[in-house]
């Protein structure tokens, strides 16, 4: 499997290395912008920029807790903050710290976790953050940000360093195809509609929005259209999209890299509950943790697979 | 810096711990003992010329900051903010009640002259390695003065933050240690012994002091000697007594810890007789 074969889309970048381009990119336009780092920046791609500002960049070494404090100070004092580990570390490991010295006091701190999801691959459960969405989503003040591919999570990296307060940007380690050209549109809460289609909707984010429009494609071969929309926000969610899928459609399938606790789909969810109820289902990493593997081989043990996704519309379909 | 007045400070420390009484006792709940320990560090501080601070802009990037890490010696931090005229006796009355600013623990988002907002303890120092970081990038000559507890040392988040203020040599850094002796179940040596502080913080790259905190002439001697350090960041050791000013109506308690508790409204009078 190759993710955004059958749609059609060709390879690009990780998203991951469209963030580290993009932070290298904008530091001259944010002078307030300063990398802080937990030893792992040749992997989160800050790098780049602590070579290009070598005085602006900080590198704590392996100490989350501290890296996240010391993003809150530095916030305090007028910096731009972006701290980065792997999001597993970044988001699990420092998490009081995120919540009292970052979430709480609403510091202008951005989170920036790599390695998302499963499809890191062969080193394993312990590197994975697949509870990081539920996590951050939790703290009041936190945007979450879930990008789809290289445009967009280069595009959100802008908006990021240009939204006022506390933001979580998740970022994957591997290759992901092209869902946008350069001019990805990119409005923080607000979605992107991929595809449209009147038998039921499909709510992505990260690499499972290649995925969906695989299975868009496919489910079109049988007649069922779908409308794909990229839920590159987590928080704020776009409700009114939820709320005009859900009255259009009247079938939603949440997609995501995550633990079904607390994802996109547990906030999908409690939308379309007070607004809109319609049956839904879920495409996710479910209530388990992952293992070594290759990419797409555990994407596919895991059922993060396009036609994981048309049984979950063929099933909503028949609710 | 002209010489303090060690008198006028002293004056001025047993007019806070009153104040510290007061608010705890009114608002029935409260940390006054972990807050008399520190006073004479935090009141040389504010009136003895050592932090510059600004009342008519308390975010002022060149200012000096204070984070106080062990959040829950609040009282000490409002009564000397209010003795400074930031705030009226009355308005640090409300401590902890609903819909005050003066919250049980500080918070930075309502109150512009709190600089952290703390009492999830081990974080302070981190985040004074942030203001120390970004004062030396932006080239103001600032200081950062940040107060722990003993106890608090237990965290190890303190720990790292030490090692990477000792990578950045940050001499605009200074973290000031009450060691009072105690915790919430217990004396320091009873739960988790760190000490000494000095020789660990000198391991670790510091240079450090070591005093009596409840002395004020110790108190001004050594925060008088800061900023002649010039290589690298400065702990001072600061020993002293929970509930340091009125030992004696405590005693009359039979808790020499008393931790994180009022005192009754006799026992207030009693403390504050004490101090008069």
């Amino acid at each position: 499997m190759n993710i955004g074969e059958i749609s059609g889309l060709k390879l690009g970048k990780a998203t991951r290395d469209a963030f580290g381009m993009a932070l290298k990119e904008l530091g001259g336009e944010f002078p307030a912008v300063v990398t802080v780092d937990g030893d792992v920046g040749n992997s989160t791609r800050t790098e780049w920029f602590a070579k290009a500002f070598p005085d602006r960049a900080f590198n704590v070494g392996i100490a989350e807790s501290n890296m996240v404090g010391v993003a809150g100070g530095l916030a305090a004092a007028g910096k731009i903050p972006v701290v980065s580990s792997f999001a597993c570390f970044l988001i699990c490991n420092a998490f009081d710290q995120i919540r009292m010295s970052v979430a709480y006091p609403k510091m202008n701190v951005k989170m920036v976790g790599s390695h998302a999801g499963i499809s890191i691959g062969e080193d394993g459960a312990s590197q994975m953050g697949i509870e990081d969405v539920a996590l951050s989503t939790a703290l009041p003040h936190v945007v979450t940000i879930v990008p789809a591919d290289a445009n967009s999570a280069r595009k959100a990296t802008r908006a990021m360093l240009e939204h006022n307060g506390p933001v979580y940007l998740r970022c994957g380690r591997i290759e992901v195809p092209e869902v946008y050209g350069a001019d990805a549109p990119f409005t923080i809460g607000k979605a992107n509609t991929l595809n449209d289609g009147k038998d039921a909707t499909i709510i992505a984010n990260g690499l499972m929005v290649g995925i969906a429009l695989d299975a868009a494609a496919l489910l079109a071969k049988e007649g069922i259209t779908v409308r794909v929309l990229d839920m590159h926000t987590v928080k704020p969610v776009d409700e009114e999209a939820i709320v005009a899928a859900a009255k259009e459609t009247g079938r939603i399938v949440v997609a995501e890299e995550h633990l079904m606790a607390g994802g996109l789909g547990s906030v999908v969810a409690s939308v379309v509950a007070r607004t809109t109820p319609v049956p839904m289902e879920y495409v996710n990493v479910g209530d388990t943790y992952g293992e070594s593997g290759d990419p797409m081989g555990l994407l596919e043990k895991y059922g993060l697979t396009a036609e994981a996704i048309v049984g979950a519309v063929k099933k909503v379909r028949s609710r | 810096m002209s010489t303090p007045d060690l008198a006028k400070l002293e004056a001025t420390a047993k007019e806070i711990r009153r104040k510290i009484i007061k608010i705890t006792t009114e608002a029935g709940s409260g940390h006054p003992s972990s807050s008399m320990s520190a006073t004479e560090v935090v009141t040389a501080l504010y009136f003895g010329g050592f932090l510059r601070h600004n009342k008519s802009n308390p975010r002022d990037p060149k200012r000096d900051r204070f984070i106080l890490s062990k959040g829950h010696a609040v009282p000490v931090l409002y009564s000397a903010l209010c003795e400074a005229g930031y705030f009226t006796f009355d308005q640090i009355m409300t401590l902890r009640k609903l819909g005050s600013p003066f919250e049980g623990h500080p918070n930075m988002a309502k109150l512009d002259c709190i600089e952290a907002s703390t009492g999830s303890l081990g974080q302070g120092l981190s985040l004074g390695v942030g203001h120390a970081l970004a004062c030396r990038l932006d080239g103001y000559d600032a200081h950062t003065y940040v107060m722990s507890g003993d106890g608090e040392m237990g965290e190890g988040q303190m720990w790292e933050a030490i090692a990477s203020a000792s990578k950045y040599k940050l001499s605009n850094l200074t973290l000031i240690i009450d060691q009072n002796g105690y915790q919430q179940t217990g004396s320091h040596a009873e739960v988790l012994d760190l000490r000494p502080f000095d020789s660990k913080l000198k391991a670790f790259g510091w240079e450090t002091l070591v005093i009596n905190g409840n002395v004020m002439s110790e108190v001004v001697d050594a925060l008088g000697k800061l900023k002649s350090i010039k290589d690298r960041p400065t702990c001072i050791v600061s020993q002293t007594k929970k509930g340091f000013g009125i030992l004696p109506v405590l005693e009359t308690t039979g808790d020499v810890n008393y931790h994180g508790k009022p005192l009754s409204k006799e026992l207030a009078e009693k403390a504050l007789a004490y101090l008069a």
